[in-house]
């Protein structure tokens, strides 16, 4: 007698723009936090078919699925496909935690060149191309909200953050938009 | 009123590019280009403010930074208006709109003061010494009179109502201060490639070489040659140059503060463009290149309107294009005011006469001005000036005595000497070295990666000064960046260069004359020798007993000359009596800039769960918990707060109710050792806890008190979902991660917070089943299957959830947590079947109500970091058989163990509609004399419309022995008496769980 129930997303309809710059919220995807120790990283791999970054700022990506390194035991899987990604982990035996986080974050896109600067004005990480180059990631702030950052091209950065934060930081790069310039 | 000093054969602006403004109301005109300091003097106006205590006339000093008399009110409109702006420094714009401040009720006629004629009175230290009592008269009268009468501008009333910008910035080199110093270290390090920002305080690149009318560079005129270099570093893309921007402070590893303003100096700015940016560099070096302050002279009644410094003078002449007078003095120490008086002379403007204080001044620019036929008055002093709001005289006489000469002037140009700009230096806790030769301060031991060039570094020679900077830019680039470029070649073909002068005054001059050392703050050299008569030695403590150097402007004039004044009553060299440290900021920045993006909704995260607009729109009544939105409570049409939590709790106990506890933090517990883990986390015991079944968890911090709370469900042998209070979420997961890495490394366990993954909906009361039965699929959720404190995961709404059997109201209760997204869709489909069943949706209020008819406690209110388990009467949750557990040990100090402990009971009120203030503190006996012996407080009270009487939890002494005793509530107006009871009111025997 029940129809599946709709998704509410949090920021459904949102959009932001400034010069040289568009703020969009991104669409779901599948989230996993997943915790493991070294000697389970090819394991994890494999049943994932992305390598495991072991570096610090490293991410690896294939087709629609990305790992991201935040910390030398802990990687942000992403499948922007929303791919089943607890049962590609269900038959890992090797040691690991995998925890559901596809509704905990959301993810929003900053894109454009003054992609850089906006994001600079909450965070303060060096994200030149010299220091943050393409494909680079860390778990870091913006203004008072945790958010983990990834560069997916040159010119565009996806920002994770905690559903409830995502008004602060969506309203927050949408101030820092209008200073873009 | 035309621009009457405004000569048409000097200057950098263009005349036909005009711009009126307003003074007091008066109307002026200038031109653009210029300040409003140079505009005003443009139109002969000099006396712009009135001084901090004596309200003595002022003019303007200098034509920089560092000016510490000519503070204005900038009025754009209602909401903006700002005090306390130095009118050298503010930028003229069209419609400009200026007000002098601390003065009525007018600038020439300011019953202020009044105070300069009682001034013998207000000697430094005549605050400490005369308001002593009556004591509490200090802050009622004293301070508030005291403040009105010596004061600066008036802070704006409204909100202001101007974004400000922010960015966070990285570099390789950060240059500070763009003169020629600044600059040629900037070219230097760019042209490696690396990344350099330059950030120079004015609206044009140049520094000195906006006065310095001899200095030639690469074959042009040094400041032609500047603006030349700024285009060039402009269109460099590793290059960021900012004008108008202040470095104001130093911080740790290399992290400098600026603060740009962006549309201070335009007349009607973009409403979308931030005011001011705050910019906070990380830089790999930085390259201190912020030049040196002049000094003026310190002499009786040196701080008339029209005596300003040389080379103020000179950068209104040829910057500018004004002469500050028709008659000019100039009284010095030192050369460099001689170029002031040889460009006004060469410019047409008289110069009535230079008195130098040397004995035998010699070289080119002495000779020069001989030779123009300008009076050289040498070996003699000034000892008073003519003239009230404007100088008019000067009185001059041999240092050797003898008779005084009074020479007619409209303005007194002075100098001493130049300080070197070390703000930032010793910001960055760099040590300064005093130079005896030269007698100043130095840059000496660094303490981070900086390098100092130029007249802050005490080069003074422009050949030199270039020299240094080049090679200094290309280090810092090397060193930073590993880079190298080619060559830079800079050539300084003449130059300007200024050494000596003095520091203090001279001795031998009226000691009871007003010898302003610090203009802003209104302290002379009289107060300053008063000082060390009345016992101050150090010079920090001159520096308070005074207040010299403790203004806005920071000293920047005035420090060199009270410590000389200092030593010399004291007889010591300066180094022994010290300098004070320079803190940030450089020169005042606003709220604003600081502030940032952080103000309305983004001043602090407010979080909202995914039910918030269905509560939102059945009028929830919110309340703030955390940086959460929570609703408290759902008033129908009609109803007050009391009306709806009455309906609302009657409902949950007769129907049911429905509550969004999304807001609980959720930590998933995974790993082979996660049953031992919770083990050494909370009291209880884990390790046989079956899966699908919950738990009721209290954790202790290692002093043996209570910490956190809440449900704990197994989902499989490796896997927890573990609760905590709202408030508690993020340092829960804190303190079990800060355990797990240090005390507990080897097991093979992982925390990861879902507070957020999850969407939580307690349905609550005896028709709970019912309503979300037609909802769920793939679980069993009768009580056979699904007894009290169970979790099942299956499907709600065809979407997955982790379905939990449990209760903080004593009904039988569900809480459904579903993905965070689905929430509001779940939420309403268990509202349309609650609608069957006549169930509310209830808020906090009513949880709180329930709970305590129930006596549960909430962590942080009927605990207070000192309660135990067995205060608040929680021993059952303590594993009896457990061998460890954090707080374990402290649990058996004697302290915790020992009688007469607090221990949480129920109190039920004489008269049953008395509600008790929660906090209210309990006596046994209401008649014992003030201070009356407590016994204890009440932690809540509601009234429970249930029970059909108030209802109270407190902590009371050896409580849990005092059943049915009578205990009081002394409250101001009346003593409340109450009876100890049970903590649980309602369904003591707990039937209602099982519906």
């Amino acid at each position: 007698m029940v129809e599946v129930a709709r998704r509410t997303l949090a920021l459904a309809g949102r959009h932001a723009a400034g010069e040289g710059v568009t703020v969009v919220p991104g669409e779901p995807a599948s989230r996993i936090s997943l915790r493991a120790p070294d000697a389970s990283i090819a394991a994890l791999s494999k049943a994932l078919g992305v390598k495991l970054p072991q570096k610090p700022k490293a991410s690896a990506a294939s087709g629609s699925r990305m790992a991201l390194w935040l910390g030398p035991d802990e990687w942000l899987i992403i499948d922007e496909d929303e791919a089943d990604l607890a049962a590609a982990l269900s038959r890992v035996r090797a040691l690991h935690s995998a925890v559901d986080v596809s509704h905990r974050n959301l993810a929003i896109f900053v894109s454009g060149p003054n992609a850089e600067a906006v994001l600079n004005g909450g965070c303060p990480q060096d994200l030149s191309l010299e220091a943050f180059p393409v494909g680079a990631c860390s778990r870091t702030v913006l203004g008072k909200a945790e958010i983990v950052l990834l560069r997916t091209d040159e010119q565009t950065f996806r920002v994770e953050c905690w559903r409830s934060f995502s008004d602060y930081v969506f309203t927050f790069l949408s101030e820092a938009a209008r200073d873009a310039a | 009123m035309s621009e009457t000093y405004r000569l048409s054969s000097a200057g950098r602006l263009t005349p036909a590019r005009t711009a009126r403004f307003t003074f007091d109301g008066q109307s002026y005109s200038g031109l653009e280009g210029d300040t409003l300091a140079s505009a005003l003097l443009a139109n002969g106006v000099h006396l712009v403010g009135r001084s901090f205590k004596y309200h003595r006339p002022r003019g303007i000093l200098s034509a920089g930074a560092e000016e510490p008399n000519a503070l204005v009110g900038i009025h754009r409109d209602a909401a903006r208006k700002t005090p306390n702006v130095r009118a050298t420094v503010q930028e003229l714009y069209d419609g400009l709109t200026a007000v002098s401040q601390n003065r009525w009720p007018s600038l020439a006629f300011d019953v202020g003061e009044m105070n300069n004629i009682a001034s013998p009175m207000f000697s430094a230290g005549f605050y400490y010494k005369t308001f002593m009592w009556p004591k509490a008269a200090w802050t009622k009268f004293y301070e508030p009179r005291i403040r009105e009468a010596a004061g600066l501008g008036v802070a704006p009333d409204q909100p202001d109502p101007d974004r400000y910008g922010h960015c966070y910035a990285h570099c390789d080199v950060l240059v500070i201060g763009g003169g020629a110093s600044g600059l040629a270290a900037a070219l230097a390090a760019a042209e490696t490639g690396c990344r350099v920002i330059l950030a120079d305080e004015q609206a044009q690149v140049g520094g000195a070489l906006r006065f310095e009318a001899g200095a030639r560079i690469d074959g042009q005129d040094g400041w032609a040659w500047a603006q030349e270099a700024a285009v060039k570093l402009a269109t460099m893309d590793n290059v960021r140059l900012l004008t108008r921007t202040t470095a104001f402070g130093y911080y740790a590893q290399n992290m400098v503060g600026l603060v740009e303003r962006v549309t201070e100096h335009v007349s009607a700015p973009d409403a979308a463009a931030p005011r001011e940016r705050l910019w906070e560099v990380r830089a790999r070096r930085v390259v201190l290149a912020t030049g040196a302050i002049e000094r003026h002279m310190v002499f009786a009644d040196n701080d008339r309107p029209g005596i300003m410094l040389a080379s103020a003078a000179r950068a209104y002449l040829n910057h500018y294009g004004v002469a500050v007078g028709r008659n000019v003095g100039v009284y010095t120490a030192t050369d460099s005011a001689y170029a002031a008086a040889i460009d006004l002379h060469k410019a047409g403007v008289k110069i009535a006469a230079i008195v130098d204080v040397r004995d035998a001044p010699a070289g080119p620019a002495v000779e020069e001005a001989s030779a123009l036929g300008i009076e050289v008055l040498v070996g003699c002093m000034v000892v008073r000036t003519g003239g009230r709001l404007r100088v008019s005289s000067i009185a001059v006489q041999p240092k050797s005595g003898g008779s005084t000469r009074v020479i007619p002037v409209d303005a007194l140009l002075t100098s001493s000497g130049w300080t070197p700009a070390v703000h930032l230096f010793s910001q960055s806790r760099g040590k300064l070295a005093f130079d005896e030769a030269t007698q100043r301060f130095l840059p000496g031991e660094y303490a981070q990666d900086a390098v100092s060039v130029g007249a802050c570094n005490g080069t003074d020679d422009l050949a030199s000064v270039i020299e240094e900077a080049v090679a200094a830019g290309e280090k810092a680039a090397r060193e930073s960046s590993g880079k190298k470029g080619k060559p830079v070649s800079i050539k300084a073909e003449t130059s300007e260069n200024w050494t000596g002068g003095m520091l203090g005054s001279i001795p031998g001059e009226d000691s009871n004359a007003k010898a302003f050392v610090d203009f802003q703050n209104d302290v002379t050299a009289k107060d300053i020798r008063l000082a060390v008569r009345e016992g101050m030695r150090s010079i920090e403590h001159v520096k308070r007993f005074t207040t010299n150097g403790m203004a806005t402007d920071q000293g920047k004039t005035s420090n060199m000359h009270g410590l000389a004044i200092a030593a010399e009553t004291l007889g010591k060299p300066i180094p022994q009596v010290g300098l004070t440290t320079f803190r940030p900021p450089y020169t005042p920045v606003t709220f604003g800039a600081l502030v940032g993006h952080a103000r309305g909704a983004l001043f602090e995260p407010t979080r909202r769960t995914a039910m918030h607009s269905w509560a939102e729109s059945h009028g929830a009544v919110f309340e703030d918990v955390g940086q959460w939105k929570r609703a408290w409570y759902f008033p129908n049409p009609g109803e007050d707060m009391h009306a709806a939590v009455n309906r609302e709790c009657k409902a949950v106990r007769t129907t049911a109710g429905i509550f969004d506890a999304s807001t609980l933090g959720k930590i998933e517990v995974v790993g082979p050792d996660a049953a031992a883990f919770m083990e050494l986390l909370y009291t209880n015991p884990w390790q046989k806890l079956e899966v699908g079944r919950c738990r009721y968890g209290v954790m202790l911090r290692e002093d043996g008190f209570i910490y956190d709370d809440g449900v704990v469900g197994r989902l499989a042998p490796d896997r927890f979902h573990v609760t905590t209070t709202t408030g508690g979420a993020a340092r829960v997961l804190n303190h079990m991660e800060d355990y797990l890495q240090t005390e507990f490394p080897d097991l093979k366990v992982w925390l990861t917070s879902i507070s957020e993954q999850w969407a939580v909906i307690a349905v609550q009361g005896p028709k709970s089943r019912e309503i979300i039965a037609p909802l769920v699929k793939g679980i069993d959720i009768s009580d056979e299957a699904m007894p009290h404190m169970s979790v099942r995961e299956g499907r709600i709404c065809g979407v997955p959830t982790r379905l939990f059997r449990m209760s903080f109201s004593g009904e039988r209760g569900f809480e459904i947590n579903v993905p965070a997204d689905y929430g509001l869709a779940v939420w309403e489909a268990v509202w349309a079947e609650g609608q069957k069943h006549d169930a509310v949706a209830y808020g906090t209020e009513t949880m709180h109500v329930l709970r305590a008819e129930k006596g549960f406690i909430i962590v942080g209110q009927d605990t207070d970091g000192t309660v135990t388990p067995n205060d608040a009467g929680l021993d059952w949750a303590i594993g009896k058989k457990k061998s460890d557990f954090v707080g374990i040990r402290g649990l058996m100090r004697p302290d915790l163990t020992a009688k007469g402990r607090k221990q949480l009971v129920g109190l039920r009120t004489r008269d049953p509609k008395t509600v008790l203030e929660e906090g209210a503190q309990i006596v046994a006996d209401p008649k014992q004399p003030v201070p009356m012996k407590m016994i204890g407080h009440v932690t809540s009270s509601y009234w429970s419309e249930n029970c059909g009487h108030s209802i109270a939890l407190a902590l009371i002494a050896d409580g849990r022995a005092r059943m049915g005793e009578r205990l009081f509530v002394p409250m101001p107006d009346k003593v409340i008496e109450v009876e100890v009871v049970s903590p649980i009111f309602f369904d003591e025997k707990g039937e209602h769980l099982h519906g």
